[in-house]
């Protein structure tokens, strides 16, 4: 079982290729896990219905290692953080967006799913193959031959990840 | 340098800082809420970051609700309520449970938050405690359950996005009409990573459970609160409805010369009632554009419009009539002390006799859970703030949105419907204050 509560623990390296799975903008909550599902809260069951209404294949064919592309404005919709931990627990890499919805960016955030604000997302085609250098902020297609940058994460932010992200920085805040 | 804004303030106090939009900031929160889909989430976390022998940072100011899935539905919902109350029980937290409603009405109806405080809720619609004067916002269950140790949370100060609205709206027009229209004007992501405030003459008269409204939907543009200067009316409704004595010294409103991301300024009298499409809350037009879609189902309730007041609204509309034929309507009370009141005041019988099935209070299908659910086709007016594809069941259904008022004007006939063309009434604050035991 991947354990989204493990720190880095089992999470795919975004450095590895892997496919993208291509979706459009404003892709809410309810379209990445449907609401009917999210009386679990176990990452491995979650995972098994993503995207389930809206591109059912995914959760079938989803290997560890891909990638999640999208538009503007993903995530947008409730503050479920059931969404981005059923995309930790198919073990997607990074989701790569042109923007994303405030609350669900948080949320990857603290779960440790790396999420790339990337404008020149929309070149890349469902089923490419791709890679992300998280510290340069580059994302590489390799079926297409190209590269687009990415917006780095705000200074704060960018400290509170090296911190271990928040639990770790909590944790340390009370033993402290 | 300019003035600042409410949020500014406010988060400049919670943090002890000088804080301005863009700076990151640690807040002080004065009040954490979760419920049974979040709450379990957020408990995890908890016990992660605190050990076995964690505390709450204030028991006395933290809620916990059972809405989304109440009455449980199934084993997994009824286990989650479990984890709620086992919780709640051992951390000495507040607990609403099975029927005491949506979280965002129970804690403004039982005087949880108050103008001038920081509240987080993983909840999206959070945001409804800005109609009052608190910077609520939603959050997830990681950043909820910290913040539930250490009573801290970091914030990026908003910039605010200004609808300034004056002149009178027409009879049948509500704030939910102006919300849609505002999220029509400025888009599903307009307000992304900042604040909306209301403001002018209009909001200004507005009562406080049109207010919350507005606030609301502050999430659907995107918005991390909806903010309303906390006034005269806000501090009365309060008393009268909690209890609290409410000081509005300890509250904050905008300088005169604060510094706004824009002004959007609106004439409230040019303004029809508003429907939002299928399949976004952003598709929002004029009723007449819409006027005739021959509907399903029709649904009154949510966090949004599921107070006393809306509901009277549409008994109003109903009282003595009949709900069209081949049309389902479904109500549910947003609290349990709606609820009351609707059969205090025979809401209940006239709502039940036109032909509608009244639920216990909660969230209802409003996202598509139960008591309700949408099938294949199926077309629903509702009264809820989210019409995405599937949101209240089959991906092969629509959801518009609207007010009240055109909801029940749309019972009537089985379409939607123009609620100017048949006579609606608006209320003030003191309708549910009045009918109190």
């Amino acid at each position: 079982m991947t354990d989204a509560f493990a720190g880095d623990g089992g999470r795919p390296d975004p450095a590895e290729p892997g496919r993208a799975w291509v979706f459009g903008d404003n892709i809410d909550t309810d379209q990445i896990t449907p609401s009917r599902f999210i009386v679990s809260s176990d990452p491995d069951e979650l995972a098994t219905h993503a995207f389930e209404d809206l591109r059912p294949e995914f959760s079938e064919s989803v290997e560890p290692g891909d990638f999640v592309v999208a538009g503007e404005n993903f995530g947008s919709g409730s503050s479920r953080e059931h969404s981005p931990l059923s995309l930790v627990g198919a073990g997607v890499s990074a989701v790569v967006a042109q923007s994303f919805a405030r609350i669900f960016f948080r949320n990857a955030i603290n779960l440790g799913l790396p999420v790339l604000i990337c404008p020149g997302a929309d070149a890349i085609e469902d089923g490419d193959e791709i890679h992300v250098d998280l510290d340069a902020g580059v994302v590489t297609n390799h079926t297409r031959d190209e590269t687009y940058e990415a917006e780095a994460l705000p200074e704060f932010l960018q400290s509170l990840v090296e911190q271990g992200g928040l639990k770790a920085y909590t944790k340390a805040k009370l033993d402290g | 340098m300019s003035g600042k804004t409410l949020a500014e303030k406010l988060l400049s106090a919670k943090s002890g800082t000088d804080a301005r939009a863009g700076d990151y900031v640690e807040a002080d929160v004065d009040v954490a809420m979760a419920h049974d889909i979040t709450g379990p989430l957020a408990f995890r976390t908890f016990d992660e970051v605190t050990g076995d022998d964690g505390e709450l940072f204030a028991p006395d100011r933290t809620v916990f609700t059972i809405d989304h899935h109440a009455p449980a539905d199934g084993v997994q919902a009824a286990n989650n309520h479990n984890a709620v109350r086992e919780f709640a029980a051992k951390h000495g937290a507040h607990q609403f449970d099975v029927g005491d409603g949506i979280c965002h009405a129970v804690l403004v109806e039982e005087g949880f938050v108050g103008p001038g405080d920081l509240v987080i809720g993983a909840d999206s619609h959070s945001t409804t405690y800005g109609g009052i004067g608190a910077f609520g916002t939603g959050v997830g269950s990681t950043d909820l359950g910290t913040a539930l140790a250490t009573g801290e949370l970091w914030f990026r100060v908003p910039k605010t996005l200004r609808f300034e609205v004056d002149g009178d709206l027409q009879d049948g027009v509500y704030a939910k009409d102006l919300i849609l229209r505002f999220i029509g004007d400025v888009g599903f992501d307009g307000c992304t990573y900042m604040a909306a405030e209301y403001a002018g003459s209009t909001i200004e008269s507005l009562p406080i459970h049109e207010r919350l409204v507005l606030s609301n939907m502050a999430i659907e543009m995107g918005g991390k609160t909806g903010l309303v200067a906390p006034d005269e009316r806000a501090e009365s409704y309060l008393e009268r409805q909690t209890g609290n004595e409410v000081d509005l010294a300890d509250a904050f409103v905008s300088d005169d010369d604060a510094d706004y991301e824009a002004v959007h300024s609106y004439d409230a009298a040019a303004l029809a009632p508003q429907v939002s499409k299928p399949s976004n809350p952003e598709n929002a037009v004029d009723v007449t554009e819409v006027a005739g879609t021959e509907v399903d189902q029709l649904f009154v309730g949510t966090c949004t419009n599921g107070r006393y007041e809306d509901i009277k609204i549409v008994a109003d509309i109903l009282a003595g009539e009949t709900i069209a034929p081949n049309v389902r309507m479904v109500v549910v009370p947003a609290s349990k002390s709606v609820y009351q009141h609707m059969l205090g005041t025979g809401v209940f019988q006239t709502l039940t006799d036109a032909g509608a099935v009244i639920q216990s209070a909660g969230c209802g299908p409003c996202a598509g859970y139960h008591q309700g659910v949408l099938g294949d086709g199926d077309v629903c007016l509702a009264t809820a703030n989210r019409n995405f594809p599937g949101r209240e069941g089959s991906m092969e259904s629509s959801v518009y949105l609207s007010s009240p008022a055109t909801v029940g004007a749309s019972a009537l006939y089985g379409e939607i419907t123009d609620p100017r063309e048949v006579e609606t009434k608006r209320y003030d604050d003191t309708v549910f204050a009045e009918v109190l035991p």
